[in-house]
């Protein structure tokens, strides 16, 4: 059977691995590519690397550290961050990428979802959306969650899904940070809406997190966390042991 | 040397990088001299077999690796590469492969349940139908990362090993001195890079 996935996230400024809490205090915490090399070895089944550089230097840099990386990790790796065009795409493919993930970019240009899919394959593009709830409705936000589109999440992630998302990362901005569980509701919302894999992301405080959320949604493919694994609060061996005793199928 | 054959489809720095891992030295070529002189051969691949199999036919360096596999080269066919090997494919209308191991490739689709995601994206454990030198730092039920809609069927003289989703879908390959592997060793972390230095010995 296939497993159920465990991927930390990355978020690299100028060269070195961040996370933001709630999306703002960035804090520099280590070498992405040791890191990198370091979940690897210990049981991560997939990297993400997000650029939140803004500058082309730090752009520069972010895919020198990908090429590194992509060097000593053989694992599926997913680029996301200022990915705005096809170029976008390339560059990262390029650099060791497997997959790309798009997020205000395809909100500017939705047509990109279409156009990348075409060019790379459905399997390629990942649509990552920012979500929180506006007025009791599910609402995507861009720009790293500071900004309210105003457009509905799971319309969104559906029409995402047809133009020819392989796959969709769900970060709920109300749990992200707070560290009290992932969003069990609004994943439930988008696994029922669509049929390509879901990774679930933000609120993973603890192992029982992961397990709630397995336990909770068997359709939910993957749970993505920063800071949890990042600080050691949570070991992603430990974890993938305590899945298997749930009856959770993973990789050891 | 083994030669990383560059028809213009995918990437092949991961699996440049991978047999240097292992300690082998590997070339992304399109040169057909290069492929002549190789030990070994490594026909990657994603994306569309129609596409793909174009590519290969108009660059002419399907020819030359038939003739290197008939001659005894090992070749391995991974992913997209793996399911050129088989004599055609019915993704979108029927295509002509390159016809070394008897077969077809046909959509998953057809024989998983249906409330099971496509692509079959993911880890998955590999279940052993027949022995093969490829395999052997590997054990059974090892996990590798499998992306794929497709897979081969009619083909069980040459299967080596099946996976289960649902359905067995048909994981890897061998027919003589030609190898497929359905998913992909180079994304496979220290089991795949296992499967790839056995390849690099044979």
């Amino acid at each position: 059977m296939i497993t159920k996935r465990i991927i930390p996230c990355l978020d690299v400024r100028d060269g070195q691995v961040v996370k933001g809490v709630n999306f703002t205090g960035l804090r520099e915490i280590a070498s992405p590519v040791d890191l990198a090399d370091y979940y690897s070895r210990a049981g991560a089944d997939e990297l993400v690397f997000y650029d939140i550089t803004a500058s082309a230097e730090g752009r520069r840099l972010f895919t020198d550290i990908l090429t590194e990386t992509a060097k000593k990790v053989f694992i599926p790796l997913t680029v996301g961050g200022g990915i705005n065009s096809e170029q976008d795409f390339d560059r990262v493919l390029k650099c060791g990428a497997d997959k790309v993930s798009v997020n205000s970019g395809a909100i500017k240009d939705p047509s990109l979802i279409g156009r990348a899919a075409k060019l790379y394959g459905d399997q390629c593009v990942v649509l990552s959306v920012d979500i929180k709830r506006v007025d009791g409705v599910f609402t995507v936000f861009s720009k790293g969650g500071r900004l309210n589109t105003g457009i509905e999440a799971i319309d969104w992630i559906k029409r995402g899904v047809d133009s020819g998302a392989g796959e969709i990362v769900v970060n709920s901005i109300d749990t992200d940070g707070v560290k009290g569980g992932f969003d069990i509701e609004l994943l439930s919302a988008v696994c029922d809406a669509v049929s390509v894999p879901v990774i679930a992301s933000g609120g993973a405080g603890g192992y029982d997190d992961f397990i709630k959320l397995f336990k909770a949604l068997p359709k939910v493919d993957a749970g993505l966390a920063a800071s949890v694994f990042h600080f050691g609060e949570i070991n992603i061996k430990e974890l993938k042991k305590m899945m298997k005793e749930n009856g959770i199928e993973v990789r050891i | 040397m083994i030669a990383l054959i560059d028809y213009g489809v995918g990437n092949l720095f991961s699996l440049k990088s991978s047999f240097s891992a292992v300690g082998y030295e590997a070339t992304v070529t399109s040169d057909p001299e290069v492929i002549k002189k190789a030990d070994k051969l490594i026909l990657p691949g994603v994306g569309a077999f129609s596409d793909a199999a174009k590519k290969l036919r108009d660059s002419g360096l399907d020819k030359v690796i038939v003739n290197e596999a008939k001659n005894g080269k090992p070749l391995l066919g991974i992913c997209l590469g793996m399911q050129m090997l088989f004599e055609k494919s019915c993704e979108y209308g029927e295509h002509d492969g390159l016809a070394l191991i008897a077969g077809s490739v046909m959509p998953i689709a057809d024989i998983i349940p249906r409330d099971y995601k496509i692509p079959h994206i993911g880890w998955n454990a590999l279940i052993f139908r027949k022995k093969t030198p490829i395999f052997k730092y590997i054990n059974e039920g090892d996990h590798v990362y499998f992306v794929h809609s497709y897979h081969a069927e009619e083909c069980d003289e040459a299967t080596t090993a099946v996976t289960e989703y649902g359905a067995y879908l048909t994981a890897s390959v061998q027919s003589g001195n030609v190898y497929g592997c359905q998913f992909h060793p180079e994304k496979s972390g220290e089991v795949g890079l296992k499967i790839l230095k056995a390849f690099t010995e044979l």
